[in-house]
């Protein structure tokens, strides 16, 4: 191959190469390729975080000119709203139903796709990717429609079965709405937990079912005693990176439900966007400490997750 | 001999049978969507369930495309998509290049904010974010949406390149070198070409990303409606038109049909880029 790339090489014996640039030369062409990310990464990811900081220290409508300095007033009153507290569960209940749910049902159907045996399994991979690539906040608001009391397609069909009499209104009423986001949430999500799944079940070497089935070891006692424990340092990644997404969910939610009916679905990114964006009198220090506060959690459970995924690989290899 | 083999394999075709119920549950939202689109408004509110429509209306999707300009908003998406996905893929190749195979100085501390900004939730930087391209004049424009979508983060990218570009063995630029190869010829010529499969998994995640992106666009375009990306456009036109349900499929569907199609046809390169992330 580098042959091939250098038809002009020099013959053999001529002497130490030259260093053709020299290190002067290399620093500069070093900076001149970070240089694109420097600039876009510096101004819109590390200054919004600094910012994020400074405004939150403020008391800005976002049509003065410049915004006052109040200090810690804006934290004091976000920790004091029981609104954004119920945000906070509400988006804590989300993780903690959808990613379980998610991470597990995957699994098995990861499972029984990865088995050779097994028709058509490609076609069907196919199928239950396909929410992935359509576009978030497009499914929302289809869903709006799919779950319509009146005359919705979920709605039509119960009322086919006879199970129900009315239409029930999934997304209109409190005690619905969040169970009806993480069900279409998990739905959207799935396929790219099965992939993930698929993934780490092909990095388990063929030979060693063959081993297995040599040694007379049945279906369940090979997943028990050799896919588990293989996959075990892939499902913590695999949660971790399920975390990570299910704490982004305001596209869903407010194409779905706008964070209603009564709030029972606004989650943190929804708060903030209310306060910031969506109020009549704009409130972008407030919403900024609320942002902050979200951010520093969001960091804390990053944090967790490298731990565990440290203490994985040290237990690995332990073995 | 035949019975007892066809009886073995009858779990699983019974598994199969079973799935293929589900995988169609699993996708009538979508085609109950294209259904819809071709339906009446009174078609769709008393057969709903029904998947073939009585008369195909075209003129739902005449409404949709031109009326409520989901042309102009699937144009502006392409737009976006494309001009992001390739400056990311460039400025995240250069970065893991150099932060992969050179020793310079400020390089841990780049390294370290990558990792710091690792987490960041987009719903956190958005108010400074949006503020900034304000004061640069840069809200209310393509460009604008572009060059902060580009700018979002995206440290797992330049994490998969630079763990690529580590493992290319050193005898390979060094030759080329001695043969008179610039720096940025050897990164360009031999560097970017070798690193095919981590650019394939950057893509379509940096594709799915901008395709999908709400937040940003739906900011960026509060006082400029002509800009709308398809998906800040569909919530837009529920708002307007919360009866019209054929509209609202038409303009879902003219919206969905270019990524799954593109999805069906480059399924293998989507299954492979995502699961690249976990393996690495």
């Amino acid at each position: 191959m580098t042959v091939a790339l250098s038809p002009a090489r020099a013959p053999a014996g001529a002497g130490r190469p030259r260093r053709p640039r020299g290190a002067g030369r290399t620093t500069t062409y070093v900076w001149l390729f970070l240089t694109p990310t420097v600039l876009l990464y510096g101004a819109f990811t590390v200054y919004p975080i600094v910012g994020s900081y400074v405004y939150s220290l403020t008391d800005w409508n976002g049509f003065d000119a410049s915004p006052s300095f109040i200090g810690v007033a804006n934290y004091r009153e976000v920790l004091a709203d029981p609104m954004f507290w119920s945000s906070f569960r509400l988006t804590l209940t989300f993780m903690v139903v959808a990613v379980p749910l998610q991470v597990l049902t995957t699994l098995l159907v990861a499972i029984v796709l990865n088995s050779p045996r097994m028709p058509l399994r490609r076609l069907f991979r196919t199928a239950l990717f396909l929410p992935v690539v359509t576009t978030t906040a497009i499914v929302g608001v289809v869903m709006q429609f799919v779950f319509d009391p009146a005359s919705g397609p979920v709605n039509l069909a119960l009322r086919g079965t006879g199970l129900v009499g009315d239409g029930v209104d999934f997304l209109g009423q409190s005690s619905t709405a969040l169970g009806t986001t993480i069900a279409v949430y998990v739905w959207k999500w799935f396929g790219i937990t099965l992939v993930y799944w698929l993934a780490a079940l092909q990095t388990v070497p063929d030979e060693v079912y063959e081993a297995a089935r040599l040694d007379g070891a049945g279906a369940p006692a090979t997943l028990r005693h050799i896919t588990m424990p293989l996959l075990k340092p892939f499902l913590v990644i695999i949660t971790l990176l399920s975390i990570e997404a299910s704490l982004q969910v305001f596209d869903l939610v407010l194409t779905m439900t706008g964070g209603g009916p009564f709030y029972s679905t606004e989650v943190i990114e929804v708060y903030i966007y209310r306060w910031a964006f969506a109020s009549t009198v704009p409130r972008l220090g407030y919403a900024s400490a609320a942002a902050v506060l979200f951010g520093l959690f969001v960091c804390v459970i990053g944090l967790l997750q490298l731990l565990a995924v440290r203490a994985t690989r040290k237990a690995r290899g332990a073995v | 001999m035949n019975l007892s083999k066809a009886l073995r394999r009858l779990p699983w075709w019974l598994a199969a049978a079973a799935l293929a119920i589900g995988c169609l549950i699993w996708i009538y939202p979508f085609l109950w969507m294209v259904a819809a689109s071709l339906k009446t408004s009174a078609e769709v509110f008393t057969q709903g369930l029904d998947l073939l429509p009585g008369d195909p209306q075209w003129e739902n999707y005449e409404r949709a495309w031109g009326d409520a300009q989901f042309g102009r908003y699937l144009l502006n998406t392409v737009i976006v998509t494309v001009a992001t996905v390739v400056i990311v893929v460039v400025r995240c190749a250069m970065a893991g290049y150099v932060l992969a195979r050179h020793e310079f100085r400020g390089r841990k501390i780049v390294m370290g904010a990558l990792i710091a900004t690792l987490f960041v939730p987009a719903g956190y930087t958005i108010i400074p974010l949006v503020d900034l391209a304000q004061r640069l004049g840069m809200l209310n424009s393509l460009t604008g949406m572009v060059l902060a979508m580009s700018g979002a983060a995206h440290v797992a990218a330049i994490l998969l390149y630079i763990g690529y570009f580590r493992g290319i063995p050193k005898e390979l630029t060094e030759a080329a070198l001695m043969d008179g190869a610039g720096f940025a010829t050897v990164f360009f010529r031999i560097m970017l070409p070798l690193a095919k499969p981590v650019t394939a998994t950057v893509t379509v995640l940096t594709f799915l990303n901008t395709w999908n992106a709400f937040f940003l666009p739906l900011v960026f375009t509060f006082s400029r409606p002509d800009l709308r990306t398809v998906s800040v456009g569909m919530l837009a036109f529920v708002g307007e038109n919360a009866t019209d349900w054929s509209g609202m499929a038409a303009a879902a569907t003219i919206s969905l049909l270019p990524v799954v199609a593109l999805f069906i046809a480059l399924q293998r390169y989507f299954v492979e880029g995502i699961a690249g992330a976990v393996k690495s």
